[in-house]
């Protein structure tokens, strides 16, 4: 009698074993799919990045944060903010690439080493080029965009020009039309009247840039990585492109604009303070600051 | 009670399963390597970040370090962290661990006399339960670009010191070539013996950072050793350049003024790293350590019976220099390696100079002259450390130090007396780290040969076994 028992038992745990391990949970499946994408490469000039090389430093370097399926779902996703990148997504805020298009390699490539500023991303900057390629690969294996999809051709920055009073006011207007003061306040200080109401992409709030703090910009401090910001704007977040609102042109003003902002010394700054420039008066016609 | 064979196996493969069950519940236990506490809690990284294996720094701990223990973004101010956060963590290790040294000097006894008759050499070897002192790290920022580190340490029975006490201005005038830190600090060894892997007796040193030649009085060239002074250092923003410089009063860490001694010493170094593609970042440096240190006691709290002498200061000179290497082979295997050459004035080879220890054989006063024939006593040394990353939780750790006299101080001494070899093999293993707490599960064997360092003057050798928990919180 006890025997039969166990025969069935066995043959119940049998039966179950059979039908459930075919079954891989959604996290199983995922990482097929990333096995399959393991072949990923990367390209920043002469260097060769390959995600399966990558892994190890993934995991000593990203995964507290990334997450192990690079979803931002790291052990440490509850305590930062804003929350880690989900890479699965393959949306980023750093290209030169136009907005909803794939950044190059290069921008990739170039994130990891700056870090982000109002983030945890640190400087990577201790890593070889080779590492930095390799995870560049592997942050691409994440997404299926990147098997889909080519990466949107880089935008054109013209060359800068010289720095002049009319421009300065001529950035403070653009300041004003295209409302950037909504978001970032009239004073650069992140308090605009829409600025508690943002949200980014998967509707997580999300704060403007104080430009004022001294803290760089996400995507980098040069005046060329500012003006490209704005072109491209911050995918996945509510800073949009303006590259149908501002010529080039327009575009090189707002950067100096947004210099006198900033709490660092700069040429813009002083030329400001000499001309005694006012804030946008967001209340004022149009063209009539 | 008879307890027949077969039982006694039984209860020693009892004892084996039990150990083998243990052991595969701490791997099986294994959880992803969160980060330390303290500096991780602050950032939200992984101690694998920073750490090859905690607390031995990798190449991006090392720049934080250098950075003022920054970041280099706007987390780094105090002001971001919520305001409970305490950067603080203890550190501690219980062990168990069995030490054998060969000839040590013994009594003898006649049968039923209680009183020692006479004395031999035999190898003793002891073993037990023990325990490390406690070590209260606190540091960080206190400003954005002023950084801090206090830590207290115990010995194993809680008496304290201060091991570190240090304020730092980072990146003056913006630069990260200009950083001021001033205080009592570990000299600027790429290879950290405060952050070394091992734990043993003579394998948690390293030997090179402490090498006093047999009878030498000089305790103050120790590297090894935290000193106090005031450095200045400086790097690159992607930390491949690196110098530094210090100015450290000559008393071994010690504090108060030595008295009217009026000695300094220098520490210097300079690094450069190089990128190697997929092998990754080497560099290669190189330390000079440079100085003056007293060999007149001007108190009686010199030796007993010490002269005062008023105004003399009898300092001599010392200096140790050499290389170091960070060699990587890909994201696994990684070479470290140490060389010295190192020099002490022959007053110190003669003994005279350790007032602080009080243990020195002579006191340079006026008039003093030195043995015919005294010369300075000079060595070399190489320290070569491998290591095999398995993965952030699990390394395996070798070394090899050895020392040799190129010359000793007194003309036809064995020119290889106080020679030092020693091996060095363990392992650590952390089945998990969190963000409040680190933990390591440490084994290790040591083995240290000393050249005619017995009672009897013939050679030496220790060996120690080590097993333990290493854990901070």
């Amino acid at each position: 009698m006890q025997r039969n028992n166990l025969r069935k038992w066995l043959l119940s745990v049998g039966a179950a074993a059979v039908v459930a391990l075919p079954m891989p949970s959604w996290a199983q499946l995922t990482k097929y799919d990333l096995e399959t994408r393991m072949g990923m490469e990367a390209h920043v000039g002469d260097v060769t990045g390959h995600a399966k090389d990558a892994k190890p430093d993934y995991r000593r370097y990203c995964v507290g944060c990334h997450g192990e399926l690079g979803d931002g779902n790291g052990e440490n996703f509850p305590w930062v903010d804003p929350k880690p990148r989900d890479f699965q997504l393959g949306v980023f805020k750093c290209r030169s690439t136009p907005t909803g298009t794939l950044p190059l390699d290069q921008d990739l490539f170039d994130t990891i080493a700056r870090g982000m500023d109002r983030s945890n991303m640190p400087q990577w900057s201790t890593f070889t080029k080779q590492q930095r390629a390799d995870l560049v690969a592997w942050v691409k294996h994440f997404s299926p965009r990147w098997t889909n999809e080519k990466p949107g051709t880089p935008i054109t920055i013209p060359p800068e020009p010289e720095v002049t009073p009319e421009r300065i006011k001529a950035g403070r207007d653009v300041f004003a039309r295209v409302q950037c003061w909504k978001c970032h306040g009239v004073l650069g200080q992140a308090n605009g009247p829409s600025a508690s109401t943002l949200t980014d992409d998967l509707g997580r709030p999300i704060a403007p840039y104080n430009f004022t703090e001294g803290a760089r910009p996400k995507c980098g401090d040069t005046d060329r990585d500012i003006y490209r910001i704005f072109m491209t704007g911050l995918d996945g977040t509510p800073m949009p492109s303006f590259a149908d609102n501002i010529k080039p042109d327009e575009a090189w003003d707002l950067v100096f604009y947004l210099r006198t902002l900033m709490s660092q010394r700069s040429k813009e700054k002083a030329i400001a303070k000499q001309l005694g420039l006012k804030p946008v008066d967001p209340n004022a016609p149009a063209g009539q600051q | 009670m008879h307890v027949s064979r077969r039982s006694r196996l039984r209860h020693v493969s009892c004892f084996g399963s039990l150990i083998l069950v243990a052991v595969f519940v701490v791997l099986a236990c294994s959880q992803p390597a969160h980060a330390l506490p303290a500096f991780a809690r602050k950032y939200g990284l992984r101690c694998s970040a920073c750490h090859e294996s905690w607390p031995m720094l990798n190449y991006f701990g090392q720049k934080f370090k250098d950075n003022g223990y920054q970041l280099m973004n706007d987390r780094d101010a105090p002001i971001w962290q919520n305001p409970s956060y305490w950067p603080v963590t203890f550190r501690i290790t219980p062990i168990w661990h069995r030490v054998s040294t060969g000839k040590v000097l013994v009594d003898t006894y006649t049968a039923g006399n209680p009183v020692a008759t006479g004395s031999t050499l035999q190898r003793v070897t002891s073993s037990g339960f023990d325990l490390s002192g406690l070590d209260f790290h606190t540091g960080g920022t206190l400003e954005k670009n002023f950084s801090f580190y206090v830590l207290p340490s115990s010995d194993a029975t809680a008496s304290f010191h201060f091991e570190t006490v240090m304020a730092r201005l980072d990146n003056l005038f913006g630069s990260p070539w200009l950083n001021l830190k001033l205080g009592k600090f570990e000299l600027d060894n790429l290879l950290s013996e405060k952050r070394i892997l091992t734990l043993t007796g003579n394998g948690g040193i390293y030997q090179l950072y402490h090498f006093i030649p047999v009878g030498d009085g000089n305790i103050f060239g120790q590297m090894g050793d935290n000193q106090l002074g005031v450095e200045v250092m400086g790097h690159s923003w992607n930390d491949r350049t690196r110098y530094s410089a210090a100015l450290l009063s000559s008393t071994d860490g010690q504090v108060g003024l030595p008295y009217g001694a009026n000695s300094y010493s220098g520490f210097f170094t300079v690094s450069q790293a190089f990128d190697t593609g997929r092998a990754g970042v080497q560099r290669i440096g190189a330390y000079a350590f440079v100085g003056e240190a007293p060999t007149t006691w001007l108190t009686q709290t010199g030796p007993s019976g010490a002269t005062v002498i008023p105004g003399a200061v009898g300092n001599k000179g010392f200096s140790r220099e050499g290389f170091v290497g960070q060699f990587y082979f890909g994201q696994h295997v990684d070479l470290q390696v140490v060389t010295q050459h190192g020099e002490d004035s022959a007053w110190f080879g003669q003994g005279y100079g350790d007032f602080i220890d009080g243990i020195a054989t002579g006191n340079n006063t006026t008039g003093t002259v030195l043995p015919a024939g005294a010369r300075s006593p000079t060595w070399n040394g190489v320290l070569v450390e491998p290591h095999y990353v398995y993965s952030p939780q699990l390394i395996f750790i070798g070394r090899y130090e050895t020392i040799r006299m190129s010359q000793q101080s007194t003309p036809g001494t064995p020119s290889n007396l106080g020679n030092i070899s020693t091996y060095t093999l363990g392992f650590r293993y952390n089945p998990f780290m969190t963000s409040r707490a680190g933990f390591a599960w440490h084994n290790e064997y040591n083995w240290l040969h000393q050249d005619g360092t017995a009672p009897d003057g013939s050679n030496l050798n220790t060996g120690e076994l080590l097993t333990g928990f290493d854990f901070d919180f």
